[in-house]
């Protein structure tokens, strides 16, 4: 864990990721520096390029192919079928003058920003709570990450009928006898979002927590030893000397879960079917299915998802930019 | 002198782990102290009880005379130096030194007037505007004591402080510690398993072993007179050699296999009969001949002879014993030569096989 800050932040995201936060990432980064070791030497270690290649070539037809496809694409008329007469900009301006996208747009915003700053904030908070060397530590830390494991559909439909006024908590608290009481988000225009974001926190508050506690737990215990012997408070050590160096943690949780967010679609799905009042809770990747698949208007899909892949750039280049312009000073 | 930390029956448990047993230490001020022992035989826990990182189960702690047993680290008057430096790696030098003076809402001129002593103490003005991560192991270290040093108290706690710096800068950072201790002359309290370390660097040593305090003296006795076996194998390198056998003649002689060995001029106490007894004799204090001298000595085959530079160790076997001796660099001995061997038993060490206490 030696290093300047500044390397700590590529350090960790590699190698401390690889330790830190599981397996996947750990096959994925030593294979990329294995790769990118030796480029003039076509020839080393050349069985383990060629079984390489499938996934390669599943990369850039897929991913780089695909991608490309649809920009194009959604430059032209496409309707039931893609057809390449170029309409220019016409999807485009059509996409933000539609209200059912600007509404899209604003509730992921606003989901975006609460989902991430509360998230992030109670999955820390957690995480330093689960870091008090308590007893059950594992039993706990399990159950924080159940909901983790079950598909945003399970969860949506779960939350749906706890927050449903007939068979949930506002049925439950009648039953009591509390006869005018009330608690039905989903069905308010003003509160839905808020019913999401109680499904959307309850499953990834928990992952979250994992990978501050991954980053806590790799924080030298001497470092805590010497706040105590400056008399640093223990919330203070946190905020001052705990969190900065944990930047790494913070910023690859930041990706994920805002990469997450922009996905936004099977949740919602399962929860409101984008309602209530016909699009009280949209989000782009229903605008997207709903016009490539739905209306039958490709061109119009395409835009949008552009515009989607468009924001997911906008979060993941400060992130690039971190991660290789960070190399400096190295 | 006055005391500057005084132990009182310390006990510490982990559950139903004793892992310090009632341990009693006075340390006087300006003393440099060694706490030295194989890893866990708890000499860091031991320091981290005193530093009140640890609550201990039973005893107290005094520090200048005031009883800090249950007082937090910070209001104890200690500073402290860790082996993995501890630095807060996204402040500079400078903030390093002073964050924990600015938690104490210390007046600024007062924080720059001990970091800029602090500094020149340690000659690390020309990093202060540096984070950690631009210097090197040594002068994190440097930083680290730094830290403790502008605390402006009278007792420092070095928790290994060398073992994470290559053998060249530990022996210069050595010096340096036993520079500013003369310096400053505070008590230090100083964790290591380094011998060198110890034996160089400590007014006294406690050699630990399973939590409990085998000896504690200067390095000289603990050297020459080592108060049990385990702190006489652990001390010195190589390691002392060992003999087992049993004294005869009322305690005149030790007999080791066939050979008799006069214990005139023991330097201990009264030796007595014993069936079974264990002859300690460190690897300098054995001479070496090719013709038999005089008096009784012990035949054996050289096995192996280690040119060290400025002295050879040879590896014998007297019989079936392993023995070795260190011997001035004077012509190499090849492998199967046949030598004799004497004691200087004044030297030697005489312990009960069943105490394992040196008589």
């Amino acid at each position: 864990m030696g290093g300047d800050p500044e390397n700590r932040t590529l350090k960790l995201l590699k190698v401390g990721a690889a330790r830190d936060l599981g397996g996947p990432f750990s096959a994925l980064y030593s294979r990329g520096e294995r790769m990118s070791g030796q480029p003039k030497r076509l020839l080393r270690n050349l069985n383990a390029k060629i079984a390489a290649i499938p996934m390669v070539l599943t990369t850039l037809v897929v991913f780089v192919g695909g991608t490309i496809w649809t920009v194009v694409y959604s430059f032209t008329d496409s309707k039931l079928l893609p057809r390449l007469r170029w309409v220019g900009f016409d999807q485009y301006e059509r996409l933000w003058s539609n209200s059912r996208w600007m509404v899209s747009i604003e509730n992921l915003m606003f989901f975006g920003v609460l989902s991430l700053v509360f998230t992030i904030s109670v999955g820390f908070l957690l995480a330093v709570l689960m870091d008090q060397k308590i007893r059950y530590e594992d039993t706990f830390r399990t159950i924080m990450l159940y909901p983790f494991a079950l598909s945003f559909i399970v969860t949506g439909l779960v939350w749906q009928w706890i927050l449903n006024p007939q068979f949930g908590i506002e049925g439950i608290v009648r039953g009591w006898g509390w006869e005018s009481f009330s608690f039905d988000p989903l069905n308010n225009p003003q509160t839905v979002l808020y019913g999401l974001l109680i499904a959307g926190l309850w499953q990834g508050t928990g992952f979250v927590m994992c990978l501050m506690l991954a980053g806590l737990r790799g924080i030298d215990e001497d470092i805590w030893k010497a706040a105590r012997v400056d008399g640093i408070a223990t919330w203070k050590t946190y905020l001052v000397v705990i969190v900065p160096m944990m930047r790494p943690v913070f910023i690859t949780t930041l990706v994920i879960v805002a990469a997450g967010i922009i996905k936004l679609y099977d949740l919602v799905v399962a929860q409101t079917s984008g309602g209530p009042g016909g699009n009280a809770s949209q989000v782009p990747a229903m605008y997207v299915y709903d016009y490539m698949f739905q209306a039958q208007n490709l061109g119009q899909g395409f835009a949008a998802s552009t515009m989607m892949l468009l924001s997911v750039l906008i979060v993941l280049i400060p992130w690039a930019y971190l991660e290789f312009g960070g190399k400096k000073h190295g | 002198m006055t005391k500057s930390i005084e132990v009182k029956d310390l006990t510490l448990n982990f559950g139903s782990v004793s892992v310090l047993k009632n341990m009693n230490i006075d340390v006087q001020e300006g003393e440099f102290v060694v706490l030295l022992g194989p890893s866990g035989c708890g000499k860091s826990t031991l320091l981290n009880c005193l530093a009140g990182l640890l609550d201990i189960t039973e005893g107290q702690i005094w520090i200048k005379g005031k009883n800090v047993t249950w007082s937090e680290p910070s209001a104890r008057g200690i500073g402290m130096v860790f082996q993995s430096y501890a630095l807060y790696p996204q402040m500079t030098v400078r903030g390093n030194l002073s964050f924990g003076l600015k938690n104490q809402r210390m007046p600024k001129d007062e924080i720059d007037r001990r970091v800029a002593r602090a500094s020149e103490i340690l000659q690390i003005g020309p990093l202060l505007d540096r984070k950690p991560g631009a210097l090197s192991g040594g002068q994190r270290q440097r930083v680290a004591i730094g830290r403790a040093l502008v605390r402006d108290v009278d007792v420092f706690l070095f928790d290994e402080p060398l073992s994470n710096l290559d053998a060249k800068l530990r022996s210069e950072l050595r010096v340096e510690i036993k520079r500013l201790h003369s310096k400053l002359n505070n008590t230090m309290v100083y964790v290591t398993h380094d011998q060198i370390e110890a034996l160089t660097l400590a007014d006294r040593i406690a050699v630990m072993k399973g939590g409990v305090i085998q000896q504690l003296s200067d390095p000289q006795t603990i050297y020459n007179k080592p108060s049990n076996l385990f702190v006489a194998g652990f001390i010195g390198s190589p390691s002392m050699n060992f003999l087992h056998g049993k004294t005869v003649d009322g305690g005149k002689a030790f007999h080791f296999g066939d050979h008799k060995i006069d214990l005139a001029g023991y330097d201990g106490g009264a030796v007595l009969e014993r069936d079974q007894a264990i002859l300690g004799v460190r690897p300098e204090h054995i001479t070496v001949s090719h013709d038999a001298p005089a008096g009784p000595s012990i035949p054996a085959v050289v096995e192996i002879d280690e040119h060290l530079g400025a002295d050879s160790l040879l590896w014998l076997k007297a019989g079936t014993k392993e023995l070795c001796v260190r011997v001035p660099v004077e012509g190499r001995l090849p492998a199967g030569t046949k030598v004799h061997l004497g004691l200087d038993i004044a030297k030697a060490s005489l312990f009960d096989n069943k105490t394992e206490q040196r008589i």
